[in-house]
């Protein structure tokens, strides 16, 4: 990981995904008329063709779907190693996010495993990282 | 896809110098392929009208794309009917596609395709600044902005996601993956313009230094400098030039889910999946009919999938099929990347297979050469959101 992460640019139309953190909440976007969720958000939902799209929390948790653990320090200050995954939201798992598993061993890291949201500020912003789901 | 079937062809072809720092500019690479090309097929600059090339000037990334069509058309100070240079197209090799419609429009007669890029050079004069657009403490906009906030820097890391979902699904190893870099090297040793031309084993392959698993770095190409030259021509025009003309049984560009790394429908394979389904689909020939295959392998799982979806295998057998090396060395059944592909011989970035499918098709490969007058070739380029794919035949 790095220190000094380099950020995405928010346009408005997607603040709630980078900012919906500062809540706490996941916001993603979603198709009033279909129900769809819509990420990258868009202003058409390419399923129905319904324009109304509003954000919605959902619940966090996702599946790993694939990862890789960079050992690469591409920067002079990266740390290494980290993992890089994407997800798969619990909600509807053609919604995916690339994002970095925390928390835990490198080593127990895998395809299948459950994670829940947690979130890192930098600033105004708020990326959603994710560690494993802990079961009672 | 008729009227570039009976229209258009490859004429002549053309390199420059392929090297690590060069220390040449964009635009002599550039021109150097430009007359070596010119000179293959027998035409001079006036006889050009058109131009088209991938990205097109990027002056973002250092040395990525120096030259743009509009460098080259004034250069040589050419007359043009037409040109084009833009990096939204179905890969590196877009190019081709667009001229190749260009010359069965009717528009043209002979256009000049390049892709130059010099980032060794460039990098090497930053003089110690960040050689990279995206480092620490910067923004990040457009496609890569829900990857590069998470460290996930380097298409080495986007691919290697990729290659961990087909090693999961299917059982793929890293023994197997191997063989696409070992097979490149051992081509690249017959190759005098190749950059990495020792030996590598298998085991020099497994104990390489990890870049990002299951990826190490014999997975990843060598950056160089390099421009690579094809020139397409209107098929009669051509059949009166140097060399027998290379005609486009088929291109594959289709691309049908989503334009995006993390969001396309299944992770174990790449938009190269639609554009193999579509080459198919405008020929009568069979992956069985194909002599030799220039698959895009800037990174070894790349190549594997293009060798899965273009049916050279089924689709989770490549690990398999590829395994031990023999089916896919120079006297195998189907030889693969013959001049070393990216990984060896230099990252000219998509144009080098289609350069050395025609070489191969014009018997000109030397000791790379595939024995029996190959006749039918495939070439393609791209991994992740981009592909495009070429069945070539001799005229
Ligand atoms: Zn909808």
């Amino acid at each position: 990981m790095i220190a000094n992460r380099t950020m995405p640019v928010v346009d408005p139309s997607e603040a709630h995904f980078w900012c919906g953190g500062k809540e706490g909440r996941l916001l993603i976007s979603r198709c009033q008329s279909c129900s769809e969720y819509i990420h990258p958000t868009g202003p058409i939902c390419p399923a129905c063709l319904s324009r109304e799209i509003k954000p919605e929390a959902v619940s966090g948790k996702a599946v790993i779907s694939t990862f890789t653990i960079n050992y690469q320090a591409w920067f002079p200050d990266l740390e290494v190693p980290y993992v890089v995954a994407i997800v798969e939201l619990e909600e509807q798992p053609s919604v995916r996010l690339m994002t970095n598993i925390v928390g835990c061993d490198l080593e127990s890291v895998h395809i299948g495993m459950k994670v829940r949201v947690i979130f890192k500020q930098v600033d105004e912003i708020f990326l959603p990282l994710f560690e494993p789901e802990v079961t009672a | 896809m008729d009227m570039i079937k009976q229209r258009a062809a490859i004429s002549g072809i053309g390199q420059s110098e392929v090297g690590r720092r060069l220390g040449k500019s964009g635009l002599a690479l550039t021109v150097d392929a430009v007359m070596d090309a010119l000179a293959d097929a027998g035409l001079e600059p006036k006889d050009i009208d058109g131009i088209s090339t991938w990205p097109g000037l990027n002056t973002d990334i250092p040395g990525f794309s120096p030259v743009g069509a509009p460098e080259l058309k004034d250069a040589l100070q050419l007359n043009l009917n037409w040109y084009s240079g833009s990096s939204e197209a179905p890969g590196q090799l877009g190019a081709v596609v667009n001229a190749c419609m260009a010359v069965a429009s009717g528009m043209v007669k002979h256009v000049i395709c390049f892709r130059t890029i010099n980032e060794t050079t460039a990098l090497s004069q930053l003089k110690g600044k960040v050689a990279s657009t995206v480092g620490g403490g910067q923004q990040v906009d457009g496609w890569a902005k829900y990857m590069v906030p998470f460290d996930a820097f380097s298409a080495s890391n986007w691919v290697a996601l990729y290659a961990q979902k087909h090693f999961h699904e299917y059982g793929t190893t890293r023994e197997q993956l191997g063989q696409i870099a070992v097979n490149a090297r051992r081509n690249a040793g017959l190759n005098p313009k190749a950059i990495y031309r020792d030996p590598i084993t298998l085991d020099d392959y497994l104990n390489s230094r990890m870049i990002s698993s299951p990826l190490c770095l014999y997975d990843c190409d060598v950056p160089v400098d390099a421009s690579t030259v094809i020139i397409i021509s209107r098929l009669e025009e051509a059949r009166e030039l140097n060399k027998t003309p290379i005609r486009f049984e088929s291109i594959g560009c289709a691309h049908n889910s989503r334009y995006s790394w993390d969001q396309f429908d299944d992770l174990s394979t790449q938009a190269l999946r639609d554009a193999s389904a579509a080459l198919w689909k405008n020929t009568d020939l069979k992956p069985a009919d194909v002599d030799v295959a220039e698959l895009y392998d800037g990174f070894s799982f790349i190549c594997l999938d293009w060798l899965e979806q273009l049916g050279f295998c089924g689709k989770g057998e490549g690990g398999a099929f590829i395994e031990g090396g023999s089916r896919i060395a120079l006297d195998g059944e189907i030889p693969l990347n013959t001049h070393g592909g990216q990984l060896s011989a230099g990252r000219t970035h998509g144009f080098g297979f289609m350069h050395e499918a025609c070489t191969q098709l014009w018997g000109e490969g030397g000791e790379r050469q595939v024995a029996n007058k190959p006749q039918v070739a495939i070439a393609s380029a791209g991994g992740g959101t981009l592909a495009a794919s070429f069945l070539l035949t001799r005229d």
